[in-house]
């Protein structure tokens, strides 16, 4: 298939390279160097989507990141990614896109009703609508809206490509790589600053790729691929395309997303599709340029239609033409650069100008190449449906109110300028309150908060010369503040011509009788209409009526739209534009995938993953791990085909009748030194610690100033002014900040140092009846009896030559012993126990069995101290001593937290000793009642009891303290159970603590 | 992000850091009597203040100090740092 729409010996393409494409199906060619936009139009293709609302027909309108219309589902190596815009997609061998907001296909719209019903549809429709009935929004209206109007479907794959995330510094950030951007990056690179220049799309130079200039005796191009080339050989400047600088933050942090892939068939091996750089930088130069503003008429939104800035683009650097017979349509002198190199291509176009009589260089010029020129011309409406094909125009009075007779012409594009935007966002982004500048109808930043400098076209500077000239300087002064080094570069004389004034006009009245829609946001196909029925219903602040008729906020948020619609409400309002107000720009400036904002962070890389040095073993002994924190612990160890209910129980019996061990080594450690470690201990903890003596351990709870319970665990004192602190495997690191702070800023007086020991030890819980007799075998040299090593107490010793230290605690109930080794001799320490604890018949025993340990024991864990109990609640109020001061006591005499009928810890059992008991049921007293049915507690923990053989539940129930021996009902609607149960005490096993002390 | 620049590393990003809330929020002495009203404004009470602020970070990634940031709540300025126990004038 020819390429129709493509000239000669025109562009900035390889044409060496030919490359393959689809699109909708259909096979076309390109070349290396194309944008899917480029190459679909010089095959002739301009239908490529449908509107978001009324499922109007879209072509293209811009040429880059500015673009509404032409959005593509994109099918790449495999994968398919949605949103992706045709004039930045780089066009590769192989690539398919397809059409989105179609349904069923981009010629036939069943949406497209919407376009015949659009009285229907005006601004707020959404809003009036689909509120009523309620039920009819899941079931009618959602799936009718999803599947009518929705743009392009993600991938449910998983996203195997790879996304960096980078951090770097430098004393310069320069987005944007027009001539203001290549100037200043040039002068700070010569004074030996560390620059960083970005640019969004391949090509570097911005629109001197495009403009008619001459620069120190070479066109734009050849001057900016000069200065580019200088610069990348430069060690201290580091130059990237496809690169957007899309968000400001605080404390000129920007971040910069490069598309290192995209425009690839396939990632190369080893390299990422994106990387995100988070760029801390000194100074940031905002070289964004502008973009073209369009003209509002009748049917503006017709495929064919638009920006006379793309239309040169497409010309000078793709060699394409969007047309072969177009009519310009202007407010300004742009306008007429489009019409001038459509002449020197051979094509004839025609230019309507709204202005009166304008003069300049560049009009004289395009009157000597025999362009066909109308002065005070409007278009008044596009014709055709799928493309342009002809054009309504009048001539229009010099106030602008009224239209001569209609006339119409024959043309196959409109391109329009309706004069520039400047690209104001990361500025705005950066807190700069911006400012309207009355000359160029457009807001320009005006008084930096942060390090930002904005220049150029950005900052409404529209003249070659005078760009250069403030860039060169900026560049210059910037770094010189950070080098203290003054390199004068010399200044390119610069030829370019000078445009005349604009026209403040830039919506066509409508002509009597014809009700065109005029469009202001091509995506979200908001029209004239919309904005004037939004300010009769008396919506007056530009947020409001951006909201309510979605102007500004689709995909391309309103970057060719704002300023057209904000004239619009300002005229109506009868204000000035400064006083409507601009809605806030907010990052990013653009889409950015998700991918390149998660980065590596995905799977098992989104959290780090801790393990025990005894990892391999339980591995290898069939554990099934569960996530603890970020640590991965052992929950039950499988035998044959047991599940996790029989294989806890298993162990869980084992611990009770023989001797089990437990790898607790993710228990929080934090070493404790210093002669006044005791008295922080008596005051961190709700119990007295002062007589603690040493090679003892001692249990503690913590209270939060507010006196709810922060953790509990046991203390030893290993010398005189040395502890050994235990927390909770989820409280150890806000324990340490805990003591920190109060260390630090409450009582910096204490001489005392914490540390954490987390990682230095491996623990090994030995739990049973014949843990001792297993002791015994593991320390032959030391005397554990229960004389020489007592509950709570402590000692040192060698375990077969590896110092150990042998903790008397249990959590289990159980006699019971905690091992400690350094963290390197944990696995010998575990297969040591293993070895020689074969003849007391000793299992391993994971997470489930330890739990079922504790919770008929009654000892409590998170699932009680859960961020709401006291210490009354959790039967820890025999610890609270009332002799001394310590964190939170002063609270505790709080109201509710002495009521009498304060909620408390209570054991609970199944009348039938069957039914398991969800955790996380309400308690209630009749379970009858009308809704909503009072609760009087909640389940906290279940496990199903070894000792006895039926389910037991902890619960945190309301005046507990006097509820033993009552029937209650245990309701759990999402389980839809309802079970009668007794209530008994929390102690349901060993109530009097006997086994640990045997 | 912010950067922020603690007294004992330099500057350092956010991210190092955790919030600590109000600085100039002094504890009660042990053991003394106090007022509830006293103990309410010392655990609850705490002023949400736009403009400038004393407030706690925790240097949590790094030294694991405790520092003073004075910040502006509404611009996010930061106008000094100090160590937990440096006067400030
Ligand atoms: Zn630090």
């Amino acid at each position: 298939m020819t390429q129709k729409f493509r000239l000669e010996n025109v562009g900035l393409i390889n044409r060496d390279k030919k490359l393959s494409f689809k699109f909708n199906g259909k096979t076309y060619y390109g070349y290396e160097g194309d944008t899917l936009a480029s190459a679909l139009i010089a095959n002739g293709v301009h239908l490529v989507g449908r509107s978001f609302k009324y499922h109007r027909p879209r072509g293209f309108f811009g040429a880059g990141v500015d673009e509404p219309y032409a959005i593509v589902q994109l099918y790449r190596n495999n994968e398919t990614e949605p949103n992706i815009k045709a004039t930045e997609q780089e066009l590769f061998e192989g690539l398919e896109a397809k059409s989105v907001n179609c349904w069923p296909s981009v010629n036939f719209d069943i949406g497209a009703i919407n376009n015949f019903l659009k009285i229907f549809l005006p601004a707020g429709f959404y809003y009036k609508t689909f509120m009523w009935p309620k039920s009819f929004w899941y079931r009618v209206y959602e799936p009718f809206i999803r599947k009518a109007a929705g743009l392009g479907v993600a991938s449910t794959k998983h996203d195997k490509e790879r996304y960096e995330h980078k951090y770097e510094y430098c004393d310069l950030l320069i987005a944007g790589s027009g001539p203001s951007g290549l100037a200043s990056a040039y002068a700070a690179a010569k004074n030996g600053a560390r620059v960083i220049l970005a640019e969004d799309k391949p090509r570097f130079g911005g629109s001197l790729l495009t403009s008619d200039v001459n620069i120190g005796n070479q066109s734009g191009e050849d001057w900016a691929n000069g200065i580019i080339s200088e610069l990348k050989e430069m060690p201290n400047v580091v130059v990237k395309n496809r690169s957007q600088v899309f968000g400001y933050y605080d404390h000129n942090m920007l971040v910069m997303s490069e598309k290192v892939s995209d425009h690839l068939p396939k990632t190369k091996k080893h390299h990422p599709k994106q990387r995100l750089w988070y760029i801390r930088a000194k100074e940031v130069l905002i070289s964004s340029g502008s973009i073209e503003r369009p003209l509002v008429f009748g049917n503006n939104d017709t495929p064919g239609v638009m920006l006379s800035s793309a239309a040169k683009e497409y010309l000078k650097v793709y060699g394409v033409l969007v047309g072969k017979n177009p009519l310009v349509f202007t407010n300004n002198d742009s306008g007429y650069e489009t019409a001038i190199e459509f002449k020197k291509n051979g094509i004839n176009p025609i230019i309507l100008d709204s202005r009166i009589n304008p003069q300049s260089e560049i009009i004289d010029e395009a009157i000597n190449l025999g362009i066909k020129i109308k002065f005070s011309y409007v278009v008044v409406a596009a014709q055709g449906y799928k493309k342009v094909s002809s054009a309504d125009i009048a001539k229009i009075s010099n106030d602008k109110k009224q239209l001569g007779e209609i006339e119409n012409i024959k043309c196959d594009c409109i391109c329009v300028s309706g004069f520039w935007t400047p690209t104001i966002h990361l500025a705005s982004q950066s807190g700069n309150k911006t400012k309207f500048k009355e000359e160029i109808d457009a807001f320009v930043p005006g008084t930096s908060k942060q390090n930002e400098t904005t220049l150029g076209a950005a900052n409404g500077i529209f003249t070659l010369g005078e760009t250069l000239k403030s860039s060169f300087t900026a560049g210059q002064d910037l770094s010189k503040k950070i080098t203290n080094k003054d390199n004068k570069i010399s200044f390119p004389n610069v030829v370019e011509k000078i445009s005349s004034q604009h026209d403040k006009f830039w919506c066509v009245p409508l002509p009597k009788g014809k009700n065109y829609k005029r469009f202001l946001d091509f995506q979200n196909d908001v029209a004239v209409s919309d904005i004037e029925i939004a300010l009769k219903e008396g919506y007056r602040s530009i947020e409001h009526v951006k909201r309510y008729t979605t102007l500004g906020m689709a995909t391309d948020q309103g970057k060719t739209s704002n300023l057209n619609g904000l004239q619009l409400v300002s005229d109506i309002e009868n204000k000035v534009v400064p006083a409507v107000g601009h809605t806030t720009f907010r990052p990013p400036y653009t889409p950015i995938s998700i991918g390149a904002i998660v980065g590596r962070e995905v799977g098992k890389h989104s959290k780090p993953t801790r393990k025990s040095p005894m990892h391999s073993w339980h591995e290898k002994n069939n554990a099934v791990f569960v996530d603890a924190g970020v640590w991965l612990r052992p929950r039950y160890y499988k035998q044959g085909n047991e599940n996790l209910f029989e294989a806890s129980k298993r162990e869980a019996k084992n611990v009770r009748t023989n001797v089990g061990v437990c790898d607790v080594t993710t228990l929080g450690k934090i070493d404790i030194k210093g002669p006044d470690a005791a008295e922080l201990l008596n005051r961190v903890y709700t119990n007295a610690w002062l007589k603690l003596p040493v090679g003892k351990a001692r249990y503690g709870v913590m209270l939060r100033e507010d006196g709810i319970v922060m953790d509990d665990g046991t203390t030893t004192r290993i010398s005189e002014n040395h502890y050994h602190m235990t927390t909770t495997t989820a409280q150890a690191a806000n324990v340490l900040s805990h003591l920190e702070y109060y260390l630090q800023l409450v009582w910096p007086e204490l001489n005392v140092n914490v540390v954490s020991t987390t990682e230095q030890w491996a623990g090994a819980a030995i739990a049973g009846p014949k843990s001792r007799k297993l002791l015994e075998k593991l320390f032959p040299n030391n005397d554990v009896s229960n004389e020489g090593l007592p509950f709570m107490g402590y000692m040192e010793s060698e375990l077969f030559g590896v110092k150990a230290r042998i903790f008397r605690i249990s959590f289990s109930g159980e006699l019971a012993y905690e091992v400690n080794v350094e963290s390197d001799n944990g696995q010998f320490m575990w297969e040591k126990i293993i070895e020689l604890g074969k003849e007391f018949q000793v299992q391993p025993y994971g997470t489930e069995a330890l739990s079922t340990l504790r919770i008929e024991m009654g000892h409590v864990a998170g699932s009680e101290l859960d961020g709401r109990t006291i210490s009354y609640d959790t039967s820890l109020e025999g610890l609270i001593s009332k002799k001394k001061d310590f964190i939170g006591k002063r609270s505790l005499n709080r109201e509710a937290f002495t009521s009498s009928d304060r909620q408390k810890i209570v054991g609970v059992v199944p009348l039938d000793k069957k039914t398991s008991i969800p955790e996380g049921s309400h308690l209630v007293k009749d379970a009858q009642a009308p809704l909503p049915n009072k609760k009087l507690g909640h389940i906290s923990a279940s496990c199903w009891s070894v000792e006895y053989d039926n389910p037991f539940s902890l619960a945190i129930l309301k005046d507990g303290k006097n509820m033993i021996g009552e029937k209650l009902f245990v309701m759990s609607p999402l389980k839809n159970k309802v079970i009668p149960v007794e209530i008994v005490s929390s102690h349901y096993v060993d109530p009097k603590g006997e086994r640990v002390r045997s | 992000m912010l950067h922020i620049k603690c007294p004992h590393c330099g500057m350092r990003s956010q991210n190092e850091f955790s919030y600590g809330g109000d600085a100039s929020v002094k504890r009660p002495e042990l053991n003394k009597e106090i007022s509830d009203e006293e103990w309410d404004n010392f655990v609850y009470n705490r002023k949400s203040l736009r403009g400038k602020h004393l407030e706690l970070w925790q240097h949590l990634f790094g030294c694991r100090q405790w520092i003073k940031v004075e910040r502006d709540t509404a611009t996010h300025e930061i106008f000094n740092t100090y160590k937990a126990d440096e006067e400030i004038s």
